[in-house]
């Protein structure tokens, strides 16, 4: 045996010793042999060429969103990703998911993700956002868990209206904690303010949205902020699909002390699984109670610009038990695809961009009224997604566009009970007004049939 | 009762006036954590037992947890230090002071290290 160990002999026998027992191999005595090393059925091995082979074909039986027509959204997006992203991300320099600690050697790596935090900044208004999170469902556990720290309040309402996987994170993040999950239902497809009114006491650390929300429709942003006004301690913590950020309001100017969401939309494919990009922002008042770190910009000792992680000293791997969070890292390659993007687009760019997914939603929205077994589901303002109910069967709709190789949208049955008759219809720049009308025909065949 | 310094094995020091305790870290402590960048201070009203966390100060390379040296209520915390937390290493005894108790529990003074000890037992820490 050539493997290095750090164990000698001696060491050996003083642990044995110490245990009690004779070898290690009495540690495992308890577990039947035949679990312990069972025996097991794999054929023989392939030649990389017959694996390649067999591969591809597996790869083969997927359906990639790029051969369908897809209305799909919900939190993950298909935007056109410029070729330029993946030629970037995939120079070798920057080929690591990893996390920057020597900034001796990271400069490059530690600047981009400085970029991704300000321009996250000038996007939603806030005074800080960290070098990223894993998605938007754990960066919306982690404001959570934030408002729980810094108020010592147990109680957290989120609205019906955030993205129901979204909401099933939070829980799962919170299960093990003394803290209560309450859920405030909507109206007319938005948060019911009465219902928050009602819910809403001294022992909340915080209320959540998500604005636009899963309906794809726009919270009364103000109207909540007026409301919590009442409740000085409580965080307003805002979920925001931060292309939207490009034309709404920034949540800093209706007072939310906390925005998360999910970067995907910024460059990076869809994947199912991942990895997506959270972003996580707050206020400077909350930068120590903040999970993650921050890279910081100073100068050398030439007096050159010069990039290094800071705030690391509430992380795990110096705080251990009393860190902010369990995340020790960030999701570095995906916050290179969203800088990259987000240059390339540019303010201008970006602004086009949105009003362009609008402009295409309101295209569908205005042929809506052409089918009298569908109409638009709610009364409220939408942003780029739209929720549509129908008097006939969903699944058969779905099941009819898919045919035709288009991908309709989410039955929203699977998270909400009472609208099995409704879809949850999404539109990016890569649905064109041709996609949108195909769309409209075979919903009219099917009323017709 | 005349004014005395007590000290912790976690390097709190407890300057004693009457039933009034001031709250600070040893200089010994600061030295080994480099320069002070931020205090996380108490609220007054506070209660704490003896080994309570009550602070955290943090450097560039830590983020440490004062411990309170006895038993007592907070009645006044050190608000310079907001904009000044290097006065935490510069000058621990005096501006670099964290918080101040009232004691409840005298008696817990007993447990505690004068200087003469404690300079032992921080050199037995290497």
């Amino acid at each position: 045996m050539a493997n290095y160990s750090v164990h000698s002999e001696n060491d050996r026998s003083k642990i044995l010793k110490a245990l009690g027992i004779n070898n290690a191999g009495e540690l495992f005595s308890f577990i039947p042999g035949k679990v312990l090393n069972p025996e097991i059925n794999i054929p023989a091995g392939l030649s990389e060429m017959e694996l390649r082979d067999k591969l591809n074909k597996l790869a083969g039986l997927n359906n990639p969103v790029s051969s369908f027509s897809s209305f799909l959204g919900g939190g993950a997006y298909n935007h056109y990703i410029p070729s330029a992203v993946n030629y970037v991300t995939s120079i070798s320099q920057f080929y690591t998911a990893y996390t920057p600690y020597q900034a001796e050697i990271s400069q490059g790596t530690l600047q981009y993700i400085f970029e991704f935090q300000s321009l996250m900044c000038r996007l939603n208004g806030m005074d800080i956002t960290n070098a990223s999170m894993y998605d938007g469902g754990s960066s919306l556990a982690e404001a959570v868990l934030l408002s729980r720290r810094a108020t010592g309040k147990k109680k957290v309402i989120l609205s019906t209206t955030i993205n129901p996987q979204y909401r099933q994170t939070v829980k799962t993040y919170v299960s093990g904690l003394d803290m209560e999950v309450v859920e405030a239902g909507h109206k007319e497809g938005i948060t019911d303010i009465d219902l928050l009114k009602n819910t809403i006491d001294e022992d909340t650390c915080s209320v959540v949205i998500q604005n636009p929300n899963y309906f794809g429709n726009l919270e009364e942003v103000f109207k909540i902020r007026n409301m919590l006004d009442s409740y000085p301690d409580c965080l307003y913590i805002v979920s925001a699909d931060p292309l939207s950020l490009a034309i709404l309001k920034p949540p800093s100017e209706y007072g939310a002390d906390i925005v998360v969401g999910d970067a995907q939309c910024f460059g990076n494919p869809l994947s199912f699984g991942g990895p997506y990009l959270g972003y996580f922002s707050t206020r400077e008042k909350y930068l120590r109670q903040m999970p993650g770190r921050i890279v910081g910009k100073t100068i050398d000792r030439d007096g050159k610009d010069s990039y290094t992680l800071i705030y690391q000293t509430r992380e795990q791997h110096i705080r251990k038990v009393k860190a902010t969070s369990n995340i020790c890292t960030n999701h570095s390659l995906n916050v290179l695809a969203a800088t990259v993007y987000l240059y390339l687009l540019g303010e201008e760019g970006l602004k086009n961009l949105a009003s362009l997914c609008i402009r295409r939603a309101n295209y569908f929205y205005n042929k809506l009224s052409e089918l009298p077994h569908f109409k638009k589901r709610y009364k409220s303002n939408f942003f780029s997604e739209l929720t549509i109910s129908t008097d006939l069967d969903v699944d058969r709709t779905l099941e009819a566009l898919y045919k035709e190789n288009i991908i309709g949208g989410i039955n929203l049955g699977k998270y909400y009970n009472e609208l099995s008759d409704s879809i949850l219809v999404s539109f990016t720049e890569m649905n064109s007004e041709s996609d949108i009308d195909r769309y409209i025909d075979i919903l009219k065949k099917l009323q017709a049939g | 009762m005349s004014k005395i310094i007590k000290y912790t094995e976690t390097y709190e020091y407890i300057s004693v006036d009457n039933e009034i305790g001031t709250v600070g870290i040893a200089e010994e402590a600061s030295d080994k954590m480099g320069d002070i960048y931020y205090v996380e201070l108490p609220e007054v009203g506070k209660k704490f037992a003896k080994g309570d966390e009550a602070a955290v100060v943090e450097s560039a390379k830590s983020a440490a947890d004062v411990f309170c040296p006895v038993g007592g209520e907070v009645i006044e915390v050190n608000s310079n230090l907001e904009s000044n937390p290097e006065f935490v290493s510069k000058n621990p005894l005096t501006d670099g002071w964290l918080f101040k108790i009232k004691i409840t529990e005298m008696d817990e003074l007993e447990s505690l290290m004068d200087y003469e000890e404690f300079k032992k037992h921080v050199h037995e820490e290497g």
